[in-house]
Parts: structure tokens; C-alpha cells; sequence
């Protein structure tokens, strides 16, 4: 067995979170190498090398590994890539992007979103929204798997790992950078803050949603969102929760005027506590919800920030 | 320039998934299934290209059972122009992996030369996200994945990209595969001439052997269960008792 794991690094910086949950979930078969590819490589190695159950830590420094583009990857490293059993990375759009592509090089499956490793080759992972489980065993060569970070902690910075730089001829002529507009918030990430605050086409407006992000600040909360409330223009796309949006696991999840549509609930019912504010007592919602409560929002959530 | 649209038959996302008594998979048998939501997005944005003049022709494919006919149908009713049925199985529990689409979907665009495949960033029934990256690597195209505005140019794709800090836009030259995410569009509904007049488009019947593909399944699923359930909790009688809660759990 080889292991390696993609960290994901945007622009120099790493997704700390994402990747050490991924080196996590990689390491219940042995010890990792991490392919550290970037256009800033030496606060991600540094910080990489760190990680409990990192052997080596592959340096690419090259411009084209900044905006985590799929063909950077698949077209420059696949010979890299393929002298391993096993390849990692985090279920983030990173991942998801990277991945299945590097799998369609090699001839092989990928295994997304997988929520346990249970041996070197057999794997748990929600399908249908999470309303079933599935266990599947690959008998590919090289097993491609994309980690559901939200059922992993972090490993503890314990390691000290080696760090050695890789030359690759670097190519992708096949698609360029031209822009991102990210979100910037002193909030914590949403895929791994301790509470999330999430509010749904309920909350009626992209003004009325401060009563959200006021409620999510008082309690040091990331914020968080139903489909319908980005699709009406309340919150970017990048705070959605569910299926196809993120998946979190907080401590706590607070959900206000979210009706709890089987394509949410697949992205926030591991939470160990979830409230729900609702005036619709038959909101499904309430089924999986801890604590409930049948009221207004506009009059529920203020008063709560204030007495938090 | 063609665009090809591959179209998923699914179980309806209204319909709640139930997991077999026996734990072989999720029962199929005599419920509700519908074109893949991503799939419709995709088919509806090929449609949009084409009526701004920038297309002349859109190709729906779908792969699985003979019933996915009825999904083409949909395709055809909605928009598209022709529709190709890979029939790769008789067995409705049987999904066909993204690396066989992948396979069987490149077979069709070498054929067919599309200038772009616009697939939905994953099926919601087994949840991959997969089969357009496969693709694209299968063909050696440039790929946009989970693409919320899609703007094509001479020979490039502009693609506006939903990632996990917010957006990417990205050129990617033309052939290409673009995989579509919610925000796309608003797909239509068929209207019912449309819907009587898909009855004579064309819908050309193949199997994966036609294509020279052969299908082997990587993935054996050993056992499918129910997830764990959560119970109902408590519903509270004020906003202390709800503060006194949410004190309770924050940083707990
Ligand atoms: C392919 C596909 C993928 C999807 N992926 C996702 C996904 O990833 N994430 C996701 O969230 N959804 C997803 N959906 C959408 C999902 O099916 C639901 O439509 C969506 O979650 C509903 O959002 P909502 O609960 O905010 O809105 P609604 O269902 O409209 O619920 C609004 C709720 O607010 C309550 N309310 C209204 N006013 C007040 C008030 N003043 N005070 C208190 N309560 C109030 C109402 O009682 C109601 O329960 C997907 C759907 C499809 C088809």
C-alpha cells in the first residue's frame, strides 16, 4: 500500500481543515505522503509536515497549481499520481473537481464522499441524499477517494514530516484562470465552525437575513443556508447546506424558517444538536430537530440574540 | 455547433429513497422516477444556446434500462432534436457506473463530434459527481464543473464556477464538457404539442457493445442500509427554555 493525499491549497493558502480531516481519514490504512501543488508552498508544506501520520510531504510549487483547475493536475502529475494505491483528497468542490478526472485518466472508479474507511479496499458512503448508506469494494488498481471531512477530526500537529520538492513538467492547455469572487467573513468556515446558524426562504429577504448572521455573530457561528433562500438571492451559493451544497457537522445547528426538505436535511442531520425555529408545527423539520420552537422568526430570533 | 446532453432516468427527488428489506439496494420497483434535476438544467441551458442562434443541433442520450426512453422522450419534448438509448442493462437496480457513462458517452462524441457535452454535476441518486470530469479526462477536453453562467465565445467557453468560497470564472477551449449547477436556469416545462411532437422526433436504440464498450462494474456494493435515524425531540413551550438550549450547546 501507498497512500497519498491532494491537499487543497487556494492561491498559497491551505484549507487546513479540509486537508488534515482527509490526512486523517487516509491514515486509518498507514502512514501518507500529501502532494503539496501550488503557486505558495511554504506555509502549506510547513504546516502539512505537522500532521500526525505524514511521511513525506511532495512540494510542486508552480503557478499553475493556484486555482486548483483539474487539468493542471490530471495532465502534469498522473504519472506521480498513479505510482500510488490509494489517492485522497477532500469531498470539497476541489476534490469533486480534480478527482474523477484523474480517475478517468487512469481507467479507473472514484469513490466519493466517502464517510468510513473500512479497509484498504471497502468503503461507506451516503447515496440518495443519505437516506441509505452503502458499502462498496473496489477492485480497482489504484483507489481514487474523495473524503467526507465532516465525519473526521482534525489529527493532531504532532508530526514531523520530510519535505521534498517534485519537478514535473508542468502543462494544461486546456482551460485558464480568469477570476474569482470569494467570500471574505471573519466568521468561521462553515464546513467546520462548532454552531451554524442557517436561515431558509423563511426569512423572506437578503436584508431580512442580518437577523440571521446578527443571531450566528452573538454566538461566534458560521452562517448557513437552504437552497431556496440562495436561490431567492438571501446568501451566495457558498452557504448552502445539503446535497448538493456543503455538508456540516456542527456541535450545534440552528435552523430558522427552513422547512427541512430531504435535500437539506442530507447536509446538516449529523449534527450532534439541532434546534429549529419554525411557525409551521408540521415542518419536517421538527422530525429530526432536538428543540423545536413553533413561532415567528422575525420576533423569535431577535429576541434570542438579545438574551444569549 | 452540436451540443450532446446526457439524461439520467432517477428515482423522483420527491420520493423518499427506501432501503430493501434484504439490503441489496434501494427499491426501484413501481415508484416514481424522473429525469435527473442537474440533467433537466443542462438540457434546458443546450436548449437556451440554440434558441440565441449559437447551436444547431442538441442530441440527448440516456444509458440503463429500455424505460429510459421515457426520460428521452422528456428530452425530446423539451427541446432536443434527436435522442440516442444506450440500453446497458434490463435490470432497473442496476446503476451504471460514471467511468462506464464516461466510456459509453465518448464512444457517442467521437462519433457524433458535439463542440460541447453539457452534463448535471451528479445524479441525485448515486450522489458521484463524476461522470463529466471522467469525461472530459476520456476525451482529453477542457472541463468547467458546477457551472452557475455558461457564456460561449468563438472557440471558448466563459464558465462562472459554484466553488466551496464562492465563485470561479474560468475560459475553457472549445470542445468541451461543462457540468451545471442549481443556478443555472429555470428549466421549462414541455408544453403538450411539444409534447405530441416529440412522439416523431428521432430516438435511435444502441447498446454499449455497438459502441465497442464494454461494461465492467468496479464498485461491488456489498450492503446498503438505512442511515441512523433521529429521533423527534422536544418542542419547547418559550424563548427562555430555547436560549437556555442553545446556552447549553454552544461550545459544549
Ligand atoms: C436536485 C436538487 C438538489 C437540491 N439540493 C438542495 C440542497 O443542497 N440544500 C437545500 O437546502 N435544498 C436543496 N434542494 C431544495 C429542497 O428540495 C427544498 O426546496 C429547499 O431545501 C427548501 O428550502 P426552505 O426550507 O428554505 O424553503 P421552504 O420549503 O419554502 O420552507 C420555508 C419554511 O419557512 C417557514 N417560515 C416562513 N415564514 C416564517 C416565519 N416568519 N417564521 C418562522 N418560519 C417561517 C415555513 O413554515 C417553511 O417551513 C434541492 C432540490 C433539488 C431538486
Amino acid at each position: 500500500m501507498k497512500i497519498l493525499v491532494l491537499a487543497e491549497i487556494n492561491n498559497g493558502e491551505l484549507a487546513e481543515d479540509q486537508t488534515s480531516k482527509t490526512v486523517s481519514a487516509a491514515a486509518t490504512l498507514g502512514k501518507v505522503d500529501v502532494l503539496c501543488a501550488s503557486n505558495q508552498c511554504s506555509d502549506a508544506s510547513t504546516n502539512i509536515a505537522k500532521m500526525e501520520n505524514v511521511e513525506n510531504v511532495l512540494v510542486l510549487e508552480d503557478e499553475l497549481f493556484a486555482q486548483g483547475l483539474a487539468e493542471s493536475y490530471s495532465e502534469t502529475l498522473i504519472d506521480t499520481i498513479s505510482s500510488y494505491t490509494h489517492v485522497f483528497a477532500p469531498s470539497s468542490s476541489f476534490g469533486k473537481n480534480v478527482l474523477p478526472r484523474i480517475g478517468g485518466m487512469l481507467d479507473v472508479m472514484v469513490i466519493s464522499d466517502v464517510s468510513k474507511v473500512i479497509s484498504e479496499d471497502t468503503f461507506e458512503r451516503p447515496v440518495y441524499a443519505g437516506n441509505a448508506i452503502q458499502t462498496v469494494q473496489s477492485i480497482d488498481k489504484v483507489k481514487l477517494i474523495s473524503v467526507r471531512t465532516s465525519n473526521y477530526s482534525a489529527v493532531p500537529l504532532t508530526g514531523s514530516a520530510n519535505i521534498k520538492k517534485i519537478d514535473c513538467k508542468s502543462n494544461n492547455t486546456l482551460t485558464t484562470f480568469i477570476e474569482n469572487k470569494m467570500q471574505t467573513s471573519d466568521r468561521p468556515e462553515l464546513t467546520s465552525a462548532k454552531v451554524v446558524v442557517s436561515g431558509g426562504r423563511g426569512v423572506g429577504s437578503k436584508e431580512n437575513f442580518e437577523i440571521i448572521e446578527g443571531l450566528a455573530d452573538k454566538l461566534g457561528a458560521a452562517v448557513g443556508a437552504s437552497r431556496a433562500a440562495v436561490d431567492s438571492g438571501f446568501a451566495p451559493n457558498d452557504w448552502q447546506v445539503g446535497q448538493t451544497g456543503k455538508v456540516v457537522a456542527p456541535d450545534l445547528y440552528v435552523a430558522v424558517g427552513i422547512s427541512g426538505a430531504i435535500q437539506h436535511l442530507a447536509g446538516m442531520k449529523d449534527s450532534k444538536v439541532i434546534v429549529a425555529i419554525n411557525k409551521d408545527e408540521e415542518a419536517p423539520i421538527f422530525q429530526v430537530a432536538d428543540f423545536g420552537l413553533v413561532d415567528d422568526l422575525f420576533k423569535a430570533v431577535p429576541e434570542i440574540e438579545k438574551k444569549v | 455547433m452540436k451540443i450532446l446532453v446526457p439524461v439520467k432516468r432517477v428515482l423522483d427527488y420527491n420520493v423518499k429513497a427506501r432501503v430493501k428489506a434484504d439490503g441489496s439496494g434501494v427499491d426501484l420497483a413501481n415508484v416514481k422516477m424522473s429525469m435527473n434535476p442537474f440533467d433537466e438544467i443542462a438540457l434546458e441551458e443546450a436548449i437556451r444556446i440554440k434558441e440565441k442562434g449559437k447551436a444547431e443541433e442538441i442530441i440527448a442520450v440516456s444509458i440503463g434500462i429500455q424505460q429510459n426512453q421515457e426520460t428521452l422522450r422528456t428530452a425530446l419534448a423539451m427541446g432536443a432534436d434527436r435522442a440516442i438509448l444506450v440500453v446497458a442493462t434490463d435490470d432497473v437496480h442496476k446503476d451504471i457506473e460514471p467511468l462506464a457513462v464516461a466510456n459509453i458517452l465518448a464512444a457517442i462524441a467521437l462519433k457524433e463530434g458535439p463542440s460541447l457535452i453539457l452534463c448535471g454535476k451528479q445524479a441525485i441518486d448515486n450522489d458521484f459527481n463524476a461522470t463529466a470530469q471522467m469525461l472530459s479526462a476520456k476525451l482529453k477536453w477542457a472541463q468547467a464543473t458546477f457551472a452557475s453562467e455558461i457564456d460561449i465565445k468563438e472557440d471558448i467557453v466563459r464558465v462562472t464556477r459554484e466553488v466551496d468560497g464562492g465563485l470561479q470564472t474560468i475560459d475553457a477551449k472549445i470542445p468541451a464538457v461543462v457540468s451545471v449547477d442549481l443556478r443555472l436556469n429555470e428549466p421549462r416545462y414541455a408544453s403538450l404539442p411539444n409534447i405530441m411532437k416529440a412522439k416523431r422526433k428521432p430516438l435511435e436504440e444502441i447498446n454499449p457493445a455497438d459502441l465497442g464498450v464494454e461494461i465492467t462494474q468496479r464498485l461491488k456494493v456489498i450492503k446498503t442500509k438505512e442511515p441512523d435515524s433521529r429521533e423527534a425531540g422536544l418542542i419547547l413551550e418559550n424563548i427562555d427554555q430555547l436560549v437556555e438550549k442553545i446556552q447549553e450547546n454552544v461550545g459544549g
